[in-house]
């Protein structure tokens, strides 16, 4: 009954030189329990590129998204299977370090979720626990630098003992993320991370993502087509558990090769 | 068919939006009497023990006059500087002398009108004061128990008509009684005192607090972060659980085998009612530190992960600040059930009468509930009032610990 050929992918062309993949992921599955929420998932993630997971609601993809910097570990009845690599490495070997890996590969999540701790700790927490600063001044300029590429600074910067869940939800967003990047990592996964927001956050928050692409590989989880076309490079559509189509963005909404790609681009459904 | 037009002004309607507003009143009469009768029951209960109660913070006291160079007293002043003074003392017949000068002053029944320990109190002025001897002096001496009485109403009619003579000759004072709030137990109701009860429950709770305090947070911090969730775990939770109600007297009898038969722990100490007690107040903290911990929303945890934190770091920079108010309300909650808790502590024997003060936590002590029933099973008249006076000791207790548990939680709360 489907025509499409969902696995293997359907790629249009090899998409990165070996240099620049920076994720690579191969066969991988995820059960909750006996459910299986995503299913044989191959695909390569870009350092400096935005790669972006849509599909509709339970496809699987902010499942995926979290086995990347293995957060699944944390439900107890999530199981991943298949290979995951992080530069190559398997990230699912029982030498990685698992708090190495989530420093490496940062996270933002759908929800703003800043300490309740004031501004300037929230950024200074993730280098003090992992030792990145020597001394005061050199995690005082962490902050700001953290604080600045996240585009906060100049409107917190005369309040950064005040508390963090005292900012506005755009703003708390943009703390999330200077926090995140504030542990220098090389992978930012973002879930959603404007979907709780108004669109002019919503506009604040892809602006950023496009500036800090030309230093980090970023993969976006969105519900919002219009959001994957306008931030990402490469964008995966996700389908009940399964990759269905990934390709460059340009080419998957202006001319996917998968008729359920087509649909769901369209608004068929989802 | 078709279903009729609803009036909602019919007289079917009308009634029932009648009854309906009868109801409701009916509910609000019912709210507002049973809370009615809770509050006059609190009224009467802190009314009587008030009422009663502060009767027992004050002492009457008949003024003694002792004509020491007159008396009988054999006492050598200049042996009075020296180390043996204790000794000295201890040999001469003060009493008698206290009571000989009551009944030259009062008549036959003079001594009587003094309690039995009052004449401990010339003792020790004579011991700071050696000079005394050589000189007349006046002393207030507490009044016996039934003297005391009499001055209430109670009591033999003579007694009674010799106390108001007494009360207009200026023989009599009325003052606060210092000495029970720092002396410990005795025979005599007049020179009772609650000092001793309450240093045993304050060291009392102190063992508890030490012990049941980290076992309970670190049992709660495990089982609802790190444990699997399987069935060895569930069956720790239900055994917690039920720990929990089960009745005070079974820890008694626990600490009591344990702790007295087969550690050999000494009798009547604090240190053995702190940890019995600890068995009883450590599934409280566990279970209201696994809701105050459960409360902590999975955002922080998650954000703690997402940087990098490990395990501990997310529990200890991050879990415990936020959930720590409400462990705290748990910990005070089950610290006051556990100071007012006297069963278990019967079977560790910290029902021993008791005069002096514990020194330490492995001394002889009493607690303050314990030392409420045991004054409440006493035959003397005189102690009912020290009875509701210490159960006064004891309210106060009680609301400085969840003053302090409120205090706490506002100063811990943050908002996330």
């Amino acid at each position: 009954m489907d025509t499409d050929i969902v696995n293997p992918v359907v790629e249009t062309k090899p998409a990165f030189t070996a240099a620049e993949i920076k994720m690579r992921a191969r066969g991988v599955c995820v059960y909750y329990g006996d459910k299986k929420a995503v299913d044989n998932v191959s695909l390569d993630m870009g350092t400096e590129h935005v790669t972006a997971f849509i599909g509709p609601s339970g496809c699987g993809k902010s499942t995926f998204l979290r086995t990347l910097n293995r957060m699944n570990d944390t439900i107890a009845s999530a199981r991943v299977e298949g290979r995951i690599e992080l530069d190559g490495e398997d990230i699912y070997d029982p030498s990685m370090d698992v708090v190495q890996l989530r420093a490496r590969v940062g996270m933002v999540f759908q929800k703003p979720n800043p300490f309740p701790k004031s501004i300037y700790e929230n950024v200074a927490y993730g280098p003090r626990i992992h030792g990145l600063a020597r001394g005061k001044s050199e995690l005082d300029e962490i902050v700001e630098g953290s604080l600045k590429r996240a585009g906060l600074w100049e409107e917190v910067k005369d309040r950064l003992t005040e508390s963090g869940t005292a900012l506005s939800g755009g703003q708390q967003q943009r703390l999330c993320i200077a926090r995140a990047i504030a542990v220098d990592p090389e992978v930012i996964l973002m879930d959603e991370p404007a979907s709780a927001l108004d669109p002019i956050a919503t506009a604040r928050i892809e602006e950023l993502i496009h500036e800090l692409r030309g230093r980090y590989a970023i993969v976006i989880v969105t519900h919002n087509m219009q959001q994957a076309a306008r931030v990402s490079q490469r964008t995966a559509f996700f389908h009940l558990g399964e990759l269905i189509e990934y390709g460059d963005t340009s080419e998957i909404f202006t001319n996917p090769k998968v008729p359920r790609t087509q649909d769901y681009i369209t608004g068929r459904y989802g | 068919m078709s279903r009729a037009p609803t009036d909602w002004n019919g007289d079917a309607m009308r009634r029932r939006v009648k009854r309906r507003y009868g109801s409701e009143r009916r509910f609000k009469a019912l709210g507002f009497a049973a809370i009615a009768i809770s509050v006059a029951f609190l009224a009467f209960l802190l009314w009587t023990m008030v009422a009663n109660g502060i009767g027992g913070f004050m002492e009457t006291r008949v003024k003694i006059a002792m004509d020491f160079p007159r008396s009988d007293l054999m006492i050598d002043p200049a042996l009075l500087k020296g180390e043996e003074r204790h000794q000295v003392l201890a040999n001469a017949d003060i009493e008698g002398a206290v009571a000989a000068a009551a009944q030259a002053q009062y008549g036959a029944d003079g001594a009587d009108l003094v309690s039995e320990a009052g004449w401990l109190r010339v003792r020790e002025a004579i011991s700071d004061d050696p000079g005394l001897l050589g000189r007349r002096a006046e002393f207030w001496l507490p009044a016996s128990s039934q003297f005391d009485l009499a001055g209430k109403g109670e009591g033999s009619p003579e007694l009674q008509r010799q106390y108001r003579a007494l009360e207009k000759a200026g023989a009599l004072e009325r003052a606060f009684n210092t000495r029970f709030l720092t002396s410990g137990d005795a025979t005599d109701p007049a020179t009772v005192g609650i000092w001793g009860a309450f240093k045993g429950s304050l060291l009392t709770m102190l063992v508890t607090l030490a012990i049941a305090f980290p076992i309970g947070v670190l049992s709660a911090v495990y089982l609802e972060e790190y444990a699997p969730r399987n069935q060895w775990t569930s069956i720790i939770e239900v055994s917690i659980n039920n720990l929990a109600a089960v009745p005070s007297i079974i820890f008694g009898l626990l600490g009591l085998a344990v702790f007295l038969n087969v550690m050999h722990l000494p009798r009547s100490a604090p240190l053995v009612g702190g940890m019995t007690l600890a068995l009883m107040t450590m599934p409280v903290i566990v279970i209201a530190g696994r809701n105050a911990l459960k409360a902590v929303p999975p955002s922080v945890r998650d954000a703690a992960l997402g940087v990098g934190a490990s395990p501990v770091q997310v529990v200890f920079h991050h879990v415990l600040p936020l959930a720590l108010p409400g462990i705290l309300t748990g910990t005070i909650i089950g610290m006051a059930r556990a100071l007012g808790e006297t069963a278990p502590l019967l079977m560790i024997g910290m029902r021993a009468f008791i005069a002096t003060p514990p020194g330490g936590i492995t001394e002889p002590a009493s607690v303050l509930p314990v030392q409420i029933f045991l004054w409440s099973d006493e035959v003397s008249r005189g102690f009912v009032e020290k009875t509701s006076a210490a159960i006064i000791v004891l309210l106060i207790f009680l609301m400085a610990m969840n003053g302090l548990a409120i205090y706490l939680r506002n100063k811990f709360e943050r908002r996330w």
